[in-house]
């Protein structure tokens, strides 16, 4: 009995050190896989920072001429990323106005027809979609908008090309979060003598609104970055520019644009920081909304 | 032969003279020609518990589920046969009209996650878009809460959400939830088979009280909680309604050998 007992107390200190030693290895390796964020974030922060004033935000992006007096000067490159921020807004906005309600009523489609063949022919669609290469959805935007609708580059193809590419992700996370909702609240409705269409509106999306909330901004995050698609539909504005039928700046552009330019390409890292800060922002607040609009079954 | 076949059966199943519901001949199919129940005919009385029995799968939630058409939530179903409410034959009706006449509650309690307990119990107006004053939006809460007998417990936090109540109170707001649209009818698919004994005294004590007001059809497991509060009993058997009459009788002098083998426990 005793022996026993000591025997399964050294059992015990083993397993605690044991559990230890893993919790340890755990935050080790979690660190390591941090790295490259935080060296990114340390790169960014420091050679962006000096670039980083009000007019940053206010001002357009400077030509060469100004750029080169500057450095010759040994002055901080004047100008900034107004063009950009305002085109980036107004491009993803408007991405988002068009692909969001398109995403919600496929999704909800697709949870509430789990079989049939339509269901699984748009599944696949969905699926091929999410594949397809940034650059030829570019390519798709610039034969469908560019050339038809606004006879030139424009923002308007630029929201479109970036409109498909977020499609797949609010579908996705639309239908898996609608499917999880247990269908008890959708006849609990229905026995209310709830009409179908109300109980998914007033019902279903509302319980469903933080999963679905989350896909969303997960989706701007994710097209707030792409350039190559932009390059070939809102091409670059180096004014900040309204009109959705004009070609426009963004940010990830001008990134492009100031690194091709020996004069500008300091300011790079400011673009870039700027960036990132956004992308940032949009998944903070994906995380807020998930916190904060999750309900218990 | 035949006669006395139909005879024993009329023997088994009572008549209800002058029923608020009457289920007549009804065979609901949840797809091709197998019938999950078949040719059940029966009379609700007003204002009584009636209970259905039976072991798992022979059709007590079909049947229950037929009276306000939540089955034709499967997209397969047909039926054959005919219920009425008050004379009118409920297929002619429209299901969402019904559904108002008709409330259930289910198995499991399931009050609207985002909703507020307020909320809750007049989620069928705001979920019909049914615009109501404050005031008419107050007087129904606390009527219906104090009916199911929520009110003094719920009074204080009526702006929490529904989801924050215990297993029993939250039953009792899906009764109250019910109850608001003020319909004819309340059926309830096992209703305390999730909750504790304490909370399941409550639900009881509940319908007991609510048949005054209501007609209440109850599916349940519990052969104990049928002879104590149902007024008339159905036992059903792989979809047939086997026996059918006044709970007292049924439970002291079963008609039918297959209720007897039931009711002492030897299958179920
Ligand atoms: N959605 C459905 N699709 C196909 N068959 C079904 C469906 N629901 C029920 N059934 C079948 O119908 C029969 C009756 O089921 P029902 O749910 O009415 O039984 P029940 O008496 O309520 O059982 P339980 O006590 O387990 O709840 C069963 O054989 C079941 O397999
Ligand atoms: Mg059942």
């Amino acid at each position: 009995m005793n022996s026993s007992n000591s025997i399964s107390k050294q059992k015990l200190k083993w397993r605690i050190f044991n559990d230890k030693l893993f919790s340890i290895v755990m935050m080790t390796l979690a660190f390591v896989s941090a790295l490259p964020l935080l060296s990114i974030l340390f790169q960014l922060v420091k050679k962006g920072y000096k670039q980083i004033r009000l007019n940053f935000f206010i001002e357009v992006a400077p030509d060469t001429m100004q750029a080169m007096m500057a450095k010759a000067n040994h002055e901080i490159i004047p100008g900034g990323i107004a063009n950009g921020i305002v085109g980036t807004l107004i491009i993803v906005g408007l991405a988002s106005l068009i692909a969001i309600p398109l995403g919600l009523i496929c999704g909800i489609y697709l949870s509430e027809t789990s079989k049939g063949k339509m269901a699984n022919a748009v599944r696949l669609v969905v699926d091929m979609l999410q594949g397809i290469p940034s650059i030829v959805l570019g390519v798709i935007a610039y034969i469908w908008i560019v050339k038809p609708v606004t006879s030139g580059f424009s923002a308007l193809a630029g929201s479109v090309a970036l409109s498909i590419m977020m499609l797949p992700s609010i579908i996705r996370s639309t239908e898996e979060t609608l499917k999880m909702i247990p269908s008890t609240l959708k006849e609990a409705a229905l026995s209310l003598g709830v009409p179908y269409h109300r109980t998914i509106f007033k019902v279903l999306l509302p319980t469903g609104m933080s999963g679905i909330s989350t896909g969303i901004i997960l989706g701007i995050s994710r097209i707030a970055g792409e350039t190559a698609p932009l390059m070939l539909t809102a091409l670059g504005s180096s004014a900040i520019n309204l009109d959705i039928t004009q070609p426009s700046s963004a940010i990830p552009l001008l990134v492009w644009e100031f690194y091709n330019d020996p004069n500008l390409i300091d300011l790079i890292w400011g673009a870039s920081l700027i960036l990132l800060l956004i992308i940032f922002l949009l998944n903070l607040g994906a995380k807020a909304i998930v916190k904060k609009w999750k309900v218990q079954y | 032969m035949e006669s006395t076949i139909l005879n024993t059966k009329n023997d088994r199943i009572i008549k209800i003279d002058s029923p608020l519901l009457n289920i007549d001949q009804l065979s609901v199919s949840y797809g091709g020609d197998k019938y999950s129940i078949d040719k059940v005919s029966a009379g609700i009385q007003k204002n009584k518990i009636t209970a259905i029995m039976g072991p798992s799968g022979c059709g007590k939630s079909t049947l229950l589920r037929a009276i306000n058409r939540m089955h034709e939530l499967y997209p397969d179903t047909h039926h054959k046969g005919s219920i009425t409410l008050d004379g009118e034959d409920i297929y002619k009706i429209n299901p969402i009209e019904l559904r108002r006449k008709i409330g259930m509650v289910f198995q499991r309690p399931n009050p609207f996650p985002t909703m507020s307990i307020y909320d809750n119990v007049i989620a069928a107006y705001i979920l019909n878009g049914i615009k109501l004053k404050r005031s008419e939006k107050d007087q129904i809460v606390e009527k219906s809460l104090r009916e199911v007998g929520l009110w003094d417990e719920t009074k204080d936090a009526l702006h929490k959400r529904g989801t924050f109540l215990s297993g029993g109170q939250q039953q009792r707001l899906c009764i109250a939830r019910a109850l608001a649209y003020a319909p004819e009818v309340i059926l309830l698919d096992e209703p305390t088979s999730a909750l504790d004994p304490i909370a399941t005294a409550k639900i009881e004590d509940l319908l007991v009280e609510l048949k005054k007001k209501y007609t209440i059809v109850l599916v349940t497991h519990n052969m104990a909680q049928a002879a104590r509060i149902s007024d008339y009993s159905m036992f059903m058997y792989i979809g047939e309604l086997v026996e059918y009459g006044k709970t007292k009788n049924m439970f002291t002098t079963p008609k039918d050998e297959r209720t007897e083998a039931y009711l002492t426990g030897k299958f179920g």
